[in-house]
């Protein structure tokens, strides 16, 4: 009788932890399902070469391009405001901040991920945005620039925490023989510490930049819902993520090809972000062999 | 005053001529961690060119002590050190004294083999590079130098470009000291240098030990107290953050003056 | 200058640098809610959390996103804390060195970094369509709970990780088996830490806006629901609609609401620390 209840437990936590099988299988399942059907009404040799996104308009494009170079510029902006800051905390925190001020810190830089992505981007349109005005006159209401700065932001505890952790595990003896030769902290960090937990920054950058790709509320609000061509970061584009957005908002009947381009766009911000993830995944766990 | 006494310190500030003869001199030195005392009212000279060793059980301060003469325990939080530390007649813990020329000054081998994963030449050459030499011509130089001194030359001048993890555990250990001495220190600290190798391996760096004593003022932290006899010319005995005894190796081995001592090196305890 | 000197100038440079990247995002997140509170604090009233929609920004209230966000809150914890703790002891105490434990980690691993936005397409096709729930609270439940799960999965099992396997061996000396461990022993010493990751998940859940525009929440409702069922908005929706507003009056609005989600994430989180540390203690 114990045994069968116990056979029963076992049995019934393992479907629980098949159930995120079934939620990975379910995301690819629908997005393949819809984009296939899309991509019998639209050659997909259109949609990764045309320039143009229009499905909303009476002339119809799919290029996919445009949204794709808008999600690519906004990331770029929020990992070039993110990696500098975030790997300098690292840094500072790992090699030079006492142990209390590291202790006190780092929950509240957690913080900056925890405030939800709405509010980001009510900070972007209605505090960034007029900022940044002031210096670059041409800047338009909706732009890649104060939404990619804000993301930026948020991201810094995505690379400080998790480079951070990488920096700290290496272990003290090499710090020891650099400082021993009359090395500064500065030149113990840059020559030794961070070579060494080079995997563990990488893998941290890799998240922080799948992280912003996927990122949809700050873009929705702040960066437009214009797809355009562009690397102009002062003028309104559009990410795929904000396309979606866009289109749940409207009334898309089911069925429709609008509403399968939302799953085309999936598809391939899906794929980038896999594609990421398992790189990540990989370093990881190579790199965690290499301290075990 | 060939026997250097431990009362001789008393007078270390009045009487200069002594002083010029020695390399490294601390007088009334207490370190605390908090509220822990690791080092207690320890006064001791050390001579140029000679080598000494400091023994005593685990936890009894001496490599805490060592790690004095390069102020590698800076960087630990609520360090506290009282007292005076001078090499060649410089007190090292003045405030306008530079961390970094004095670490260039004093060198340190450490217990496990700690290279950088690097190439053997890099690793030997970082100390310079931090300097700020950009001389390629030197540097290859005094990286040849340097590795021929620690007897490391023969067995990796084909692979200088090979990743310095690797060498085994006392070909790591030798480039360890090789790195140390390209930046050409006067003095060398070894902390349990050998502790970590095999007897083969060990032999070799104590015989490395040996010669370098012509050219550097040698003090090493040693568990093994065959080692300290084999090895060193003054040997000293601390026990709970006291300097029990120091003396010459011989003297403390035969015939130490203190109870403790005898009884430490006997065996009885540690 | 000698190159020590330049070194060390260097090295002190860098060190405020630091410390200037450690503040300044802190700092901007400091203005930024400043000038929150300077615009939508003075727009908190009673009514304005117990007023319906309307459109007119002074006369606008959250009670329906609010209601929304509240029935999303409950019913996402329902669903996914079950589930989600249940996998995260089968992975820490029954999964086997094997391909399948491999695959589920491999797998956890990656569902936590799909974007949200991913999960609201496969709530839209699965909940609201196949399972024809429609635009329902109980379909962004079952979306929202789907995205916190592998943080809560990831949650528990450090939890469990921390507990000493003292307690198991005593347990299991006693001639319990290993259920009756797990549920008397183990979950016990470890709910501290697992409770802390629902929180934190939750906190998430309440400020996510993306998946439940995509399943189709509306940006006005007029009633607050009454039963899974229900049409529903919640708040960062409502702030949403209100930030795409132009007149002042709705970014007042939006301001205000904002205070209210920040309030509740923040309490959240506090919260949830508060466990942490707690928990932490008393393992200790």
């Amino acid at each position: 009788m114990r045994k069968i209840k116990e056979f029963v437990i076992e049995k019934s936590l393992l479907s629980s932890a098949l159930v995120t099988i079934a939620v990975t299988v379910g995301i690819i399942s629908v997005l393949a399902f819809e984009a296939f059907s899309f991509f019998q009404e639209v050659s997909i040799v259109d949609f990764f070469t045309d320039t143009q996104w229009t499905p909303l308009f009476t002339k119809k494009h799919y290029g996919i391009l445009p949204l794709l170079t808008g999600t690519l510029l906004t990331t770029f902006i929020a990992i070039s405001v993110a990696l500098p800051i975030g790997l300098s905390i690292s840094i500072y925190l790992s090699e030079y901040a006492p142990k209390s001020f590291r202790k006190t810190i780092k929950p509240l830089l957690e913080l900056l991920a925890a405030v939800p992505t709405v509010v980001y981007g009510f900070f972007a349109l209605v505090v960034v945005t007029p900022f940044l005005q002031q210096f670059i006159p041409g800047l338009s209401g909706f732009n890649s620039l104060s939404a990619g700065i804000v993301m930026g932001i948020m991201i810094i505890p995505f690379v400080s925490s998790l480079s951070e952790d990488a920096l700290f595990a290496v272990p003290k003896a090499l710090r020891e023989a650099s400082y021993g030769m009359g090395a500064t902290r500065l030149q113990t960090a840059f020559k030794v510490v961070v070579p060494a937990a080079s995997s563990g920054i990488i893998v941290s950058i890799i998240l922080a930049i799948s992280r912003a790709i996927g990122e949809t509320m700050i873009v929705a609000i702040a960066a437009g819902q214009q797809p355009r061509l562009t690397l102009d970061p002062t003028v309104p584009v559009e990410t795929i993520t904000a396309y979606i957005v866009q289109v749940s908002l409207g009334d898309v009947p089911h069925g429709s090809l609008e509403y399968k381009t939302i799953f085309a766009a999936g598809i391939t911000l899906f794929a980038f972000t896999f594609l990421l993830n398992t790189l990540s995944f990989r370093i990881r766990k190579k790199f965690r062999e290499k301290y075990d | 005053m060939n026997v250097i006494m431990t009362e001789n310190t008393e007078n270390l500030n009045t009487e200069d001529k002594i002083a010029e003869k020695y390399k490294l001199q601390t007088k009334d030195v207490n370190v605390f961690y908090g509220d822990f005392q690791a080092i207690k009212e320890v006064s001791m000279n050390i001579k140029p060119n000679s080598i000494t060793a400091f023994i005593g059980p685990s936890g009894c301060g001496k490599s805490t002590f060592l790690r004095l003469f390069n102020r590698m325990n800076d960087y630990i939080e609520d360090f506290k050190m009282e007292g005076k530390i001078k090499i060649d007649d410089t007190n090292i813990y003045k405030n306008k004294i530079q961390l970094e020329q004095l670490r260039k000054q004093v060198g340190m081998v450490f217990q496990k083999p700690n290279p950088f994963p690097k190439s053997i030449f890099e690793n030997v050459a970082y100390g310079l590079k931090i300097q700020g030499i950009k001389d390629k011509k030197l540097i290859a130089a005094r990286v040849e130098k340097a590795l021929v001194q620690a007897d490391l030359w023969n067995e990796v001048k084909d692979n200088l470009n090979k990743s310095a993890l690797t060498l085994s555990g006392g070909q790591q250990q030798r480039l360890c000291i090789a790195r140390t001495l390209a930046v050409e220190p006067s003095i060398l600290l070894m902390d349990e240098p050998t502790s970590a190798l095999d007897p083969i391996s060990t032999a070799k760096i104590e015989e490395l030990i040996h010669q370098l004593k012509k050219e550097y003022t040698i003090i090493i932290v040693t568990h093994n107290m065959q080692q300290a006899a084999r090895i060193s010319d003054y040997t000293a005995f601390f026990y709970m953050g006291e300097l029990i005894e120091f003396d010459k190796t011989k003297k403390i081995f035969t015939n130490p003056d203190k109870k403790r001592t005898e009884n430490y090196i006997t065996g009885r305890f540690g | 200058m000698t190159n020590v000197q330049k070194n060390r100038l260097k090295d002190q440079l860098f060190k405020f640098w630091g410390i200037g990247c450690t503040l300044i995002g802190l700092v901007l997140l400091i203005i930024f809610i400043g000038g929150i509170l300077i615009d939508g604090l003075s727009r908190i009233d009673w009514a304005f959390i117990t007023d319906l929609p309307s459109r007119k920004a002074e006369k606008s209230g959250i009670w329906t996103p609010l209601m929304g966000s509240v029935w999303i809150l409950v019913l996402t914890a329902i669903i996914s804390f079950p589930i989600s703790v249940a996998a995260g002891v089968y992975l820490e105490e029954y999964a086997k060195k094997n391909r399948l434990s491999a695959l589920l980690e491999i797998n956890i691993s990656n569902l936590a970094g799909v974007p949200s936005i991913i999960y609201g397409l496969l709530g839209l096709e699965v909940f609201v369509r196949i399972m024809s729930l429609g635009a329902s609270v109980l379909a962004g439940a079952l979306t929202l709970s789907l995205l916190i799960l592998p943080i809560i999965i990831v949650a528990t099992r450090e939890a469990i990780k921390a507990v000493p396997s003292s307690i198991r061996d005593a347990s299991y000396a006693l001639g319990a088996s290993k259920w009756q461990t797990i549920w008397n022993q183990v979950l016990p010493a470890s709910s501290g830490g697992i409770l802390t990751g629902v929180i934190l998940a939750l906190s998430r859940a309440v400020g996510e806006t993306a998946p439940l525009i995509v399943v189709g929440a509306l940006a006005y409702v007029p009633f607050a629901p009454s039963g899974p069922l229900d049409q529903f908005s919640v708040l960062p929706i409502q702030i949403f609609n209100w930030i795409s507003r132009p007149q002042q009056g709705f970014i007042d609005n939006a301001a205000a609401a904002i205070i209210i989600l920040l309030l509740i994430t923040f309490v959240m989180n506090g919260i949830a620390v508060y466990f942490r540390n707690k928990w932490q203690k008393k393992l200790q």
